[in-house]
């Protein structure tokens, strides 16, 4: 403790580069908590131990369709409150970089997802045609789209009968707000019949995509999630029950390894960060090289310059680092609440603080050492000489 | 009575690249405890070679030298280093202070390395720093201080460890006239009335007319000893 001065003194002797590294590790934490969050949302994913609502998939990958005839089995499963599905319509608007989130859903969708907040009127409205869709506020806004206009969509996967090719109209019914700004997310989305979509699409007639749960008791979940799985064991659309947060995110997954991918990004962002405060302390310790010599000849031993220099390196991320995850967690609940519940992302909790912590007292040690041992190695009548 | 320093047939050779050279041929030399020594020489002679050996910031090629009986030309590394740290303190011609550091928190810098709290290392330094009538600028820092400000402040870091040696490599080669002398009435006083035994290495004759006694040195060898 009694070093600490020094240690400070050393970092303020070039407060402007300082203030710079810092602000680097600073961005680098900074992105570290971000990503961490990310990463443990994809890996964590929830546990179904208390959610009211639960989606059946298929267990090898969200494309691959569920008969309808489930539906009904899943209903009849004790502890089941009401069960509904919708189906994936991916397509574009006008061009091809304004991709939509089209869901084909089932009549009584709105009974378990109330959360879109659509009007007894605005439901009327919607079911008074085949080709009717209801648009979600923040989309409509987002292309000047009003109830009445056309809605023209090119399809990616699914071919229209009428057509020929991928190209569907719809007709807009409705346009939706979200009244929790938890579910804000919703607001992106286009929801059209169905039964139109089955009908008027040219694959796979009678599939759905997934099944979504509404249960009696969500502190039985995990029991109704197994009974549910248990109706399509061994057969070839074997279902696996889980959380909303978790289907969601197994469309990212899809890309690829999300934990991978971000622990990439991770290690790709600390290497920089190593190769740029390592610069840094090397410069920072040729600069004063007489100081140290100095500390040498009033009595410092070469250990105690090689944990000054270290301490000095360990400082540095420190700062930037507890700077950096500090500001995280400022952001993170933000980030949450913008994503209108698309992304959940965990606070920094003890765990990532602890991680932080590790990495940041690693790295500073790594980037410190070689300057560190340069600064014990020196020898006094030579420093002094500048030699 | 035997002497503070004894300094027995000692040589030294720095080898750069190919060559060696020899700084210091088979010099022995007895400084008594209570001297005030001026190293004299050309430049290249070994003054600062020998100061540096007298010391402890290095090591000789040959011979011996002891320091109040204790063999210093066999210590390494650490050991070495904590014999400087209780027995010697240094004045440098470019005052070497720490330029982030105050002028009381360079003073304090030596009993960082001692058990004493930080309030004693303040009130040691503020004694240090009152002995060279530094007081007052105890919380400058040293771009805030003149050039003979600065020495004081080393002159003062060099004894709050109060160590029986001072060596002190042209304390008086970078400053004014005045500076200068300020200076050494101060190292004067230091060896008069404290009897700190100070070598002074100097290519100033006024300067060394402040010591005891006066040394030259010519191509390692000292070639003379005058009272």
């Amino acid at each position: 403790m009694k070093y600490l001065h020094l240690v400070r003194a050393a970092l303020m002797r070039r407060k402007t580069r300082t203030v710079l590294t810092i602000l680097s590790v600073l961005a680098a934490f900074l992105l570290f908590g971000l990503l961490n969050g990310v990463r443990a949302a994809f890996e964590g994913g929830g546990t179904l131990a208390g959610v009211d609502r639960m989606v059946v998939a298929s267990r090898f990958s969200i494309i691959h369709p569920l008969p309808e005839s489930l539906i009904a089995k899943v209903r009849a499963v004790p502890g089941v409150k009401a069960a509904t599905w919708a189906n994936w319509f991916g397509g574009y608007y006008q061009e091809p970089k304004n991709q939509l989130i089209i869901l084909a859903v089932a009549p009584d969708y709105f009974d378990v997802y109330p959360d879109y907040g659509i009007t007894a009127p605005m439901l009327a409205a919607f079911n008074s045609a085949r080709t009717n869709v209801l648009v979600g506020a923040a989309l409509a806004r987002r292309f000047g789209l009003k109830v009445g206009d056309k809605l023209p969509v090119m399809g990616s996967i699914f071919p229209n009968k009428a057509t020929g090719d991928t190209t569907w109209q719809f007709d807009i019914a409705g346009i939706y707000e979200a009244p929790n700004a938890k579910s804000r997310a919703l607001e992106q989305e286009v929801l059209l019949h169905w039964k139109y979509f089955d009908e008027a699409n040219g694959y796979g007639q009678g599939s759905i995509g997934w099944i979504v749960v509404r249960v009696a008791d969500p502190a039985l979940s995990a029991q109704i999630a197994q009974r549910i799985d248990a109706l399509s064991a061994n057969s070839d659309h074997e279902t696996k029950t889980q959380t909303e947060q978790e289907f969601r995110l197994s469309y990212a997954k899809q890309i690829g390894d999300i934990g991978l991918i971000v622990t990439a990004i991770i290690g790709a962002v600390f290497f920089t960060l190593m190769l740029l405060t390592g610069n840094t302390m090397a410069q920072a310790v040729r600069e004063r090289i007489p100081e140290l010599a100095i500390l040498k000849t009033l009595g410092f031993t070469d250990r105690s310059i090689l944990g000054l220099v270290i301490l000095e390196s360990v400082a540095l991320i420190v700062i930037g680092g507890v700077l950096g995850l500090a500001l995280a967690s400022v952001v993170i609940p933000v980030v949450s609440a913008a994503s209108g519940g698309m992304l959940e992302l965990p606070p920094i909790g003890v765990r990532s603080w602890l991680l932080g912590l590790g990495l940041m007292v690693t790295i500073g040690a790594i980037v410190g050492v070689l300057p560190a041992l340069r600064a014990m190695r020196l020898r006094i009548v030579d420093a002094l000489a500048g030699r | 009575m035997s002497a503070l320093v004894e300094i027995r047939d000692l040589s030294k050779v720095y080898t750069r690249g190919r060559q060696s050279v020899e700084v210091l041929h088979h010099v022995s030399l007895d400084i008594q405890a209570g001297d005030f020594l001026a190293l004299m020489g050309p430049s290249g002679s070994g003054k600062t070679t020998l100061l540096n050996l007298i010391g402890g910031l290095d090591s000789p090629t040959s011979g011996s030298i002891s320091v109040a009986g204790q063999r210093i030309d066999t210590l390494r590394g650490a050991a070495l280093a904590r014999w400087r740290a209780a027995h010697v303190g240094f004045v440098f011609q470019f005052y070497n202070l720490l330029p982030m550091l105050s002028a009381q928190k360079n003073v304090e810098v030596p009993l960082l390395l001692t058990k004493l709290t930080a309030a004693q290392r303040r009130r040691n330094a503020g004694i240090a720093l009152e002995l060279v009538n530094l007081a007052d600028r105890a919380q400058h820092k040293p771009t805030e201080l003149s050039g003979g400000q600065q020495q004081r402040v080393a002159i003062a870091r060099a004894i709050i460890s109060d160590p029986a040696l001072l060596v002190c490599d042209e304390p008086t080669g970078d400053l004014d006239r005045q500076s200068a002398e300020d200076v050494l009435q101060l190292l004067q006083a230091l060896n008069r009335e404290h009897g700190k035994t100070i070598i002074m290495v100097t290519h100033d004759p006024k300067a060394a007319q402040h010591a005891t006694h006066t040394l030259h040195l010519e191509k390692g060898t000292l070639v003379e000893a005058a009272a």
